[in-house]
């Protein structure tokens, strides 16, 4: 049995321990956001956080991360409202197919946790290993420099 | 009006065409008015109001298409034009896509055609059922119809009386057939069509509610891989199944001929259990390639129809200069991000499968053709996938998961394919080649054009059964259907073919090739890619040759006043021509097409750096002007442009499928790279000339090939050398600049 971390909630898994993270996310805890594209660490369409930094889940076997904090698109909100950067991909309307969309989201997030205020150039080197098919990587970036400058008014923001 | 009874009565209007005559006789004066005119799109083949709208005693609206969402935004821009002619907010509506047993049968979401069928269909299917209802609530309220309105889902009078949609509708109202020319809403009083308004699908897609076939999981579910043979037509001579049966959470290995899979409890064992199954297959292997380095003389040579289809004057006209010139282009793939998946339960013989097909009804026909079963044995239900750009193998994995659940009786089973598969196996768009000829006068006009393109097919949709890749395989196989050309005036190999633009002495010939080579079908804007970027390419080839600048010249031949007003934005909001000296290694590129000669028009100007010495293309300012007539959804056009815009460039810029004397050897991400990040132009600007009032143009495919021109007339603008075959990959841009 492993116990997995994910969105702050302990989940024990029976099962082969070399399970990639992917397939007990999607299956056993049935959560849709992280998506198979490639299963090769190609794509990013698997991307979720751990211990906050984006990992290709379809790779890493269920047995490594005992003990770590895994963070999925449905635990990025709270009380069941989107995240500033999901509401930024909302505004942006950043999406055609969106198959590809939350692992760019999950990937955006890990890069605003590293750097609360990357450059353009910084988001787009810090977005390459993650494809898109549709082809809306321009609103992809005017999502994320959108979700950037929301956060840097609600920091400045007074706090009531 | 309850819904069963809606069913029903749907099933028999769409079943037989006694329905209609039954409408006939209850409404004669409808069927006297229209004698003669057809009710505008798709409301022509299905010509009952209640095929589309229903509006049942609780005044909840359901509206019904046969096209699909694609992640092209339909379901938004249908329940816009749906909410503007029977004047209710959009969150009143539902609507129902793609269903065999719910739907009108609009075949395929395909060609950029949905607004046009469908969303033509919807509007005026909308306006009627708001006419039905202010005369039912004259009746009723005794007064008038003039001095009545629709407002909010109740029919509103002068006095201030009002009656609900639902207290109007009480059985069958909606069973008429529909009028040739229903009196739609003045563009003007427009409040939704045209306007801002957000994608309904886009919000449950970025919080990871199910969306996707892929995240379907009913009661029992079990999850199947199949193994695909080594290569096209590999049989399977011999397997061992008995020790991958063993293997944990195995269910069923099922074998029928070379066609092989296996379901199972978990997901990760389906995997296990098909590298397995892979490991212990033997097979005979039988393909033989053609030379990838010589495959356009190889197609050049291969047995053509030819048609010839336009010719005026002797296009063999020498002028004060000519040109003559060869422009190709690779098999390229479709590449969805998620791989095919299918969902599918057989039960008390009947079949149900979730999909994300283009066509959903063609798909079940097909079906009932490989599992030997009645048609109306079979469901097929459209659900989204992720992005296909064509016919990918949506078709292939339903299929497949149709042969494995009616192996495992009330078990649904999902199927997903693998990223070496998807990338091996789906149908690819074929490789074109074409020759053209062109001269100009003393004046710089263009007095002769002769055109030849050589090309497969661009259709092996579903279908005869064949056309399915497990049908190809089962222990009795079925061939695929014979290819064919899709005839003009929208054409496939030679889509686009004919130039928009006006040359006195013109033959433009179409070979058409059968012999395919490789797998092939519908890639996003079909032969028009290839056909748009020679043309394009070649208009400012013979723009050079008459030392005219490019956006001159085209004006120079083009009557089409929307036609012109699309270049002469582009050009304007770019700020082409302004003279400006270019730094060595620096271009601009524009390029036009108006899609089929007869869908939406787009022109792009763009800016772009050649790297000397590596020869990589870096993208700068991107602008584009289209014109899909009435615009209903501004913003949803837009994304297709700008996706459009990036996609072809990635095509354009890096893309070719590879193969060797056996197999496609092109499996994953790195050996059929596509566009990342750090290679996006420096900004796409896409401007939407709105048309109120106008028929709607299809735009989902209208971008690809002027991005693919404005690249190359870019490229040679900046390095002074024509590149005539793609892609223009950093290696063939070196090679073609010669360091
Ligand atoms: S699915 Fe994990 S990187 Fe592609
Ligand atoms: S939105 Fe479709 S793959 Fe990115």
């Amino acid at each position: 049995m492993t116990v997995l971390t994910v969105n702050g909630k302990e989940h024990s898994i029976n099962g082969d321990p070399n399970t990639p993270l992917l397939y007990v996310l999607r299956n056993d805890l049935k959560l849709n956001g992280a998506k198979f594209g490639c299963g090769l660490g190609q794509c990013g369409a698997c991307t979720v956080l751990v211990d906050h930094q984006p990992v290709y889940s379809c790779l890493l076997p269920i047995s490594v991360l005992e003990g770590r904090q895994i963070t999925t698109l449905e635990g990025l909100g709270k009380n069941g409202e989107p995240s500033p950067l999901q509401r930024a991909f909302i505004e942006e309307q950043a999406a055609q197919c969106g198959y590809c969309i939350p692992g760019m989201i999950m990937r955006a997030q890990g890069l605003l946790n590293r750097k609360a205020a990357p450059s353009d150039a910084e988001i787009r080197a810090y977005m390459q290993p993650n494809l898109c098919r549709c082809g809306t990587h321009m609103r992809i970036l005017r999502a994320i420099r959108r979700a950037v400058k929301d956060m840097r008014t609600a920091r400045a923001e007074p706090v009531r | 009006m309850n819904a069963p009874d809606l069913r029903l009565s749907r099933r028999l209007v769409l079943a037989t065409g006694g329905a209609l005559v039954v409408s006939f006789a209850l409404f004669p004066n409808a069927f006297a008015q229209d004698a003669g005119a057809k009710p505008p799109g798709d409301l022509a083949k299905f010509p009952m109001l209640d095929s589309w709208i229903a509006i049942d005693a609780h005044g909840a609206i359901t509206v019904f298409t046969g096209k699909a969402e694609l992640g092209q935004g339909i379901k938004t821009a249908l329940i816009q034009c749906a909410a503007e002619e029977l004047d209710v907010d959009p969150s009143a509506i539902t609507l129902v896509t793609a269903d065999t047993e719910r739907t009108p049968n609009e075949k395929y979401t395909a060609g950029s055609h949905s607004m046009q069928d469908s969303g033509t269909a919807i509007l005026n299917a909308a306006a009627q059922v708001r006419a039905i209802l202010i005369d039912l609530a004259a009746k009723r309220l005794n007064i008038p119809v003039e001095q009545l309105h629709a407002k909010g889902g109740s029919i509103v009078a002068d006095d201030g009386r009002s009656v609900a949609y639902k207290d109007l509708i009480s059985g069958r109202e909606l069973h008429r057939t529909a009028q040739a020319k229903p009196s739609l809403k003045n563009p003007k009083d427009y409040r939704v069509v045209g306007k801002k308004f957000s994608r309904v699908d886009i919000p449950g897609k970025l919080t990871g509610k199910p969306s996707y076939v892929q995240d379907l999981r009913p009661e029992r579910m079990l999850h199947a891989r199949v193994v695909r043979p080594p290569s096209y037509g590999a049989k399977l001579t011999d397997i061992d199944i008995a020790a991958v049966e063993r293997l944990p959470g195995v269910v069923k290995v099922v074998r029928d001929g070379s066609f092989l899979a296996v379901a199972t409890q978990e997901e990760f064992q389906a995997i296990s259990a098909m590298n397995a199954l892979a490991d212990a297959a033997k097979w005979d292997e039988t393909a033989q390639l053609p030379k990838q380095a010589d495959i356009y003389a190889y197609l050049r040579k291969l047995p053509s129809q030819d048609t010839t289809i336009l010719e005026r004057g002797n296009a063999g006209e020498s002028g004060a200069r000519s040109i003559r010139a060869t422009y190709h282009r690779p098999y390229q793939m479709h590449g969805s991000i998620g791989p095919s998946c299918a969902v599918a339960k057989y039960e008390a013989n009947k079949l149900t499968v979730w999909t994300h097909s283009q066509g959903v009804y063609p798909l079940r026909d097909s079906l009932a053709k490989m599992l030997k079963m009645p048609t109306k044995q079979i469901h097929c239900i459209h659900v989204e996938g992720s992005g296909c750009y064509g016919h990918n193998a949506a078709d292939d994995v339903a299929a497949d998961a149709a042969l494995i659940a009616r192996a495992v009786p009330g078990r649904p089973v999902r199927v997903q394919w693998m990223r070496e598969q998807e990338h091996g196996w789906e149908p690819f768009g074929p490789a074109m080649l074409s020759d053209i000829y062109g001269a100009v006068d003393a004046g710089g006009k263009i007095v002769a054009w002769q055109y030849d393109v050589w090309s497969n097919t661009h259709s092996m949709r579903p279908g005869g059964p064949g056309n399915l890749l497990a049908g190809q395989y089962v222990a009795q196989p079925f061939t695929p259907d014979a290819p064919k050309p899709i005839p003009m005036p929208e054409g496939g190999g030679d889509r686009n073919a004919i130039p928009i633009y006006s040359a006195p002495n013109i033959r433009v010939i179409s070979h058409f090739i059968p012999q395919m080579p490789l797998r092939v079908s519908a890639l996003r804007g079909l032969g028009a890619y290839h056909n748009v970027f020679a043309v394009e390419s070649f208009m400012d080839e013979l723009a050079t040759a008459a030392k005219a600048d490019p956006v001159q010249f085209r004006l120079r031949h083009l009557d089409d006043p929307r036609a012109r007003d699309v270049i002469n934005k582009a050009a304007e909001e770019f700020g082409w021509g302004l003279k400006e000296k270019l730094a060595r290694g620096h271009g601009h590129g524009f390029a036009f097409a108006r899609y089929k000669n007869l869908a939406a028009y787009c022109a792009i100007a763009l800016e772009l750096t050649v790297e000397h010495e590596t020869g990589v293309i870096q993208l700068g300012r991107v602008v584009a002007a289209v014109d899909s007539g009435q615009a209903v959804n501004p913003d949803g056009i837009r994304n297709q442009i700008e996706g459009a815009i990036v996609q072809s460039a990635s095509w354009t810029m890096l893309e070719h499928v590879t193969f060797n004397a056996r197999d496609i050897t092109s499996r994953d991400w790195s050996s059929y790279p596509i566009l990342r990040f750090p290679a996006l132009p420096v900004s796409v600007d896409v401007h939407v000339i709105d048309r109120p009032g106008q028929p709607f143009l299809g735009t989902g495919e209208a971008g690809q090939g002027p991005m693919a021109a404005a690249i190359a007339n870019g490229v040679a603008h900046a390095t002074g050398v024509r590149i005539r075959a793609l892609p223009l990959s950093p290696a063939n841009v070196k090679a073609a600049i010669g360091i």
